[in-house]
């Protein structure tokens, strides 16, 4: 066994691991060679003109080498710190131990979001000097909270009822698709589209769900994406009502339930006897983003503790057992369905509103997978793990916009926002290898004869879909 | 009837490119039961290493004849493609083995969008076009008018793909391996037990899935002459429908299926219309899943209690 | 003498070309339990799945009678209505328990129906009404009820899937139980417990029987369960029925015990000879 200080590794070890380095860069060149090694450059005429860029294989072979290496000597010393002192943890690994932290986390972590989330557009305001320059901020949040809206939405779908729905942006599309069309056609106030937005989308929840929920796992999966593909490609297509690819514009704006955010005396800020300022639609619509996650959270906790909610976590569970007691699996899974949907609905017409425009480019399968990974991410089933991952996929990317810094190091060329899709990808992958049961794994019992204890997710099904 | 002879030879030319990909996705369905999401975006990559390396050979290299060097960069191609594959099973795939069900899914969506944007940023988001190669070809047939014409490039495509197929089916067939592949595919516990080393049969499986895609890649930039590194995604739809429809597990299945989804979709935008082909597509998939879950030469599935 | 609770006419049901239950006649009494044996892959789980709805059977009929007389065709109902309206529950070979649900919880899901009504499909529950409170309260009570009788109330909030192999046995019988059935399908209980734990669950089955008054069906390899508990059995050969008796004449019957010790049927004399029997064949089929 190796002795946990690396500087006495014996020389044949050490030289397995160096090799086992230098194959990996070896892969790396190997996969580099000619993706990276040549870019094809337009060049004079219609040819294309190849770019040689070794240097670049060059660096990322070292990378590659160098990351090897260092996780190598890593395990290497964690494994040898393992054998000297085997922890009791280890054998419990996935029942012991961590559960406690999680529920913990848990239980206060929403509050604490809740309180965060409600307080931010006052923090970010203190923070910057005026509400004007706390408009980065504010809109940020917004979209965040639209995110989590979609994700609370999605998992009653995906953690709860644990069916995997691909095309969940379907409903996000037909809930803002609604809104734009009845507001611009009927003329319609965003107050009565909301709960119609959700209406439809529910509907339209419970049409594409009834002849496929039956499928199994990932047929389910790949179904409900190919609806969000055919749902998309008819937004593009179908010209006449949508505004093809152009997409609908001029959406009205919202209102102070009934009160525009105008300037005239009419307007919300002369009714409240306020200066006029922009910045307070954007701060309605922050709030009002807010409450509407909040009710889909609100929703959803208070669901897993009616009949439907356990119906839906027992089919999760186990959907033979389910039918064997009577439940009717279809009707069960449509109602997880619709509800989820209607919720992608009534955020999709929030979209809406707050664009001012809309078109088929917004609800792409991209969309759909990243609510999905906040989903996963988050935990299934975890109404705070899900707020946590949504803030880290929609927040992270958005700071590497603001690495501007690195461009004194990579030239002048570089533009780190360029990465945020290749990253996010890799997040996905790292976060299957590392934590595939997601941030907070745990489940809490809907109900209980004595103390609520967290069930750790190593016991909880992740659904047949 | 002219135009439906020319729609039959764009239509399997067309097919034979999505058979190959679907053995890709029948394969490892096959054989981990999972649906390998980036296999779509495997073949866009064979796309680009094949242009690249087609332009390497014509530009640099200066080889003339153009067979010799459609033999280099396919080989090319396959191979470097095949490293892919194989990298890819082994990052992001082989970790998450007997983890939870759903977890290889979402990391092959994230191997997905990792590809096309690892694509995207390196060689830029604009499509690449190649020059004109194998143009020419021969009139079948003429009628008022109409000329049924079959060109070289149709004729290769479909004869690499016969040919591969050819050796391909060998391969499964009647070697070790295909035994080995096999037996996995029946019952993983008990190959490895019998002492077939599981993990290598599936990184191979992935790596001949991918090496299909390649030559599937090169045929693809070799007709269509145009690549961009959004274009994995609905080839490799199609190509999941296709391998789904013929029935997702069996290999004459997924080539059965390429062909036949090929011929729908020329023949939908001959006679229909060309915007709603990829609606006819993704429809023809979402009904086969509802209907015919078991595709048309697969084996039927009882629900186990 | 009690009338047939299910009777079961010309059963037949093919997968493909396997004709895995053929032309297969019983009935089982109101009040009884009925044993269903034979070798491995006789057909024994087939016509459990045909009887609670998993599968349709190609041929016959498949009826319930309750104690109100009211008949049910379980062949013509959907799946999950076999247990909702026809009230016939079961619990699987190897079992399925909801693994991350809390022992409690298994049971409220089994009382699906009943919650589900009283919170106005969902509706009034959501709006918090007293009525949805107090049948919970009520479902709650009658879970405890089964928690104590299989000794599993102190862990009633451990998830199902922590519990050790026995304890899931009977979870899951009590959850079947928490459906109110009229008939409970058992697919091996035995299998796996060690012979205190298969003591425990006659002494289960047999209250079930006496004082819930629903009649038990079940499969089992375990004879000493078997010939325990059993009113009367049913044995099952290559999909055919090949004895119909009390537990005494089953014991004894020349074709089970042919089929058990998997001889042809003119050696049948010669293992009678072994066994030192000579009996008529009475119990089996012409």
């Amino acid at each position: 066994m190796a002795r946990p200080d690396t500087d006495a590794l014996p020389a044949s070890l050490m030289g397995g691991i160096l090799r086992d380095a230098a194959l990996y860069a070896l892969v790396a060149f190997g996969l580099c060679v000619p993706l990276v090694a040549y870019r094809m450059d337009p060049g004079p005429g219609s040819d294309l003109v190849l770019v040689p860029r070794w240097g670049l294989v060059a660096i990322l072979c070292a990378v590659t080498f160098g990351l090897r290496l260092l996780q190598r000597l890593l395990l290497l010393r964690r494994d040898a710190r393992r054998a000297l002192a085997p922890s009791p943890a280890q054998a419990t690994e996935a029942v012991g131990a961590e559960p406690d932290a999680g529920q913990k986390v848990s239980k206060v972590g929403l509050w604490v979001f809740v309180a965060v989330a409600a307080s931010l557009p006052i923090l970010a305001t203190l923070a910057t000097g005026d509400l004007g320059s706390a408009r980065y901020w504010i809109d940020l949040g917004i979209l965040i909270l639209t995110y989590v809206m979609l994700g609370w939405g999605l998992n009653i779908v995906v953690g709860l009822a644990g069916l995997l729905d691909l095309g969940y942006v379907a409903f996000y599309a037909v809930g803002a698709y609604s809104y734009a069309l009845l507001s611009t056609t009927f003329g319609l106030s965003f107050w009565v589209c909301l709960p119609l937005a959700g209406l439809f989308a529910g509907l339209w929840g419970m049409l594409l769900g009834f002849p496929v929920l039956r499928l199994r796992g990932d047929y389910l999966a790949i179904v409900t994406l190919a609806f969000g593909e055919i749902i998309r490609l008819v937004l593009i297509n179908w010209t006449d009502v949508t505004g093809g690819s152009a997409g609908i514009s001029s959406i009205p704006r919202a209102t102070f339930f009934g009160i525009p955010f105008s300037a005239d005396e009419d307007g919300f800020a002369a009714r409240f006897g306020l200066d006029y300022d922009s910045m307070h639609r954007v701060v309605f619509l922050y709030y009002l983003i807010l409450v509407l996650a909040l009710i889909t959270n609100f929703v959803t906790l208070r669901l897993r503790r009616l009949p439907i909610g356990r119906a839906w976590e027992a089919l999760r569970e186990d959907e033979i057992a389910c039918r064997s007691l009577g439940i009717d699996t279809t009707a069960t899974k449509l109602t997880a369905f619709a509800l989820g949907a209607a919720f992608g609905g009534i955020a999709g017409s929030f979209f809406a509103v707050r664009q001012g425009f809309i078109s088929p480019e917004s609800f792409t399968f991209l969309e759909s997978a990243i609510i999905l990974a906040i989903v996963v991410l988050g935990g299934m089933g975890s109404q705070f793990g899900v707020a946590i991952a949504a803030v880290a996929m929609v927040a992270g990317p958005e700071m590497l916009r603001n690495l501007g810094g690195l461009k004194a190091v990579f030239g002048e060329g570089f533009d780190p926002s360029e990465y945020r899709l290749l990253l996010f990808g890799l997040a996905m992958v790292a976060m299957m290898v590392w934590r595939p049961r997601g941030l907070i794994s745990v489940r809490m019992p809907s109900v209980t004869l004595g103390e609520r204890r967290a069930i750790s997710g190593a016991h909880v099904s992740e659904g047949h879909g | 009837m002219d135009v439906f002879v020319q729609q039959l030879i764009n239509g399997l030319t067309l097919g034979s490119i999505y058979g190959l990909i679907a053995i890709g996705y029948t394969m490892v369905f096959g054989i981990i039961g999972m649906v390998n999401f980036a296999h779509g975006d495997v073949f866009m990559v064979s796309c680009f290493i094949a242009l690249i390396a087609f332009l390497l050979l014509t530009t640099w290299l200066g080889i003339s004849s153009i067979i010799l060097a459609f033999l280099v960069v396919l080989v090319v191609a396959m191979a470097l493609t095949a490293l892919w594959g194989w990298a890819i099973e082994r990052v992001a795939y082989r970790p998450l083995r007997g983890s939870f069900r759903l977890a290889p899914l979402i990391s092959a969506i994230g191997v997905s969008i990792f590809l096309s944007n690892f694509v995207q940023v390196v060689q830029g988001a604009r499509n690449k076009s190649m020059p004109p190669v194998l143009s020419g070809g021969v009139t079948l047939f003429e009628r008022d008018g109409y000329a049924v014409f079959l060109s070289y490039k149709q004729c290769l495509i479909m004869g690499v793909t016969a040919v591969l197929l050819t050796g391909f089916w060998y391969l499964v067939q009647r070697t070790p391996f295909g035994r080995a592949q096999r037996a996995c595919e029946q019952d993983r516990k008990m190959a490895a037990l019998l002492g077939i080393d599981v993990d290598r049969t599936i990184s191979l499986t992935f790596v001949l899935g991918a090496a299909l895609a390649a030559v599937a890649g090169v045929l693809y930039v070799m007709y269509y002459g145009v690549v961009s590194f959004s274009d994995g995604f609905v080839p490799g739809v199609k190509a999941f429908t296709a391998a789904v429809l013929g029935g997702i597990g069996s290999l004459p299945g997924a080539v059965l299926g390429g062909l036949i989804i090929g011929l729908i979709e020329t023949f939908w935008s001959a006679y229909f219309s060309i915007e709603y082909k990829d609606v006819a597509a993704f429809s023809i998939l979402a009904i086969v899943l509802i209907f015919m879950p078991s595709g048309i030469l697969g084996r039927p599935e009882v629900e186990k209690v | 003498m009690a009338a047939p609770v299910l009777t079961v006419d010309h059963l037949t049901m093919r997968f493909g070309g396997l004709t895995a239950v053929s032309d297969l006649s019983f009935s089982a009494k109101a009040g009884d339990i009925t044993a269903l044996i034979g070798p491995n892959g006789a057909g024994k789980t087939t016509v459990f799945n045909c009887i609670t709805g998993f599968y349709k059977p190609t041929e016959g009929m498949l009826t319930l009678t309750h104690a109100d007389g009211s008949a049910h065709l379980l062949e013509r109902l959907p799946n999950h209505a076999v247990n909702r309206t026809a009230r016939v529950a079961r619990t699987f070979q190897n079992i399925r328990l909801f693994p991350g649900m809390t022992v409690l919880e298994n049971l409220l899901v089994a009382q699906h129906k009943t919650l589900m009504r009283a919170s106005g499909y969902t509706v009034l529950g959501l709006l918090g009404f007293k009525g949805f409170r107090n049948a919970e309260k009520a479902a709650i009570e009658k879970a405890r009820g089964w928690l104590s009788r299989i000794d599993l109330l102190s862990r009633a909030d451990e998830p199902a899937g922590a519990l050790p192999y026995g304890a899931q046995r009977r979870l899951e019988i009590a959850r079947a139980m928490c459906t109110d059935p009229v008939l409970l399908c058992l697919d091996e209980p035995a299998a796996g417990l060690n012979p205190r734990e298969s003591a425990e669950l006659n002494t289960l089955l047999r209250h079930i029987r006496d004082h819930e008054g629903t009649s038990v069906l079940l499969i089992e390899h375990d004879m000493s369960v078997v010939m325990e508990i059993s009113d009367h059995i049913v044995v099952l050969d290559y999909g055919k029925k090949i004895a119909d008796g009390t537990p005494e004449e089953i014991r004894t019957n020349p074709s089970v015990i042919a089929a058990y010790l998997g001889v042809e049927d003119e050696e049948v004399e010669a293992v009678e000879a072994e066994v030192g029997l000579s009996l008529p064949h009475e119990g089996a089929p012409a």
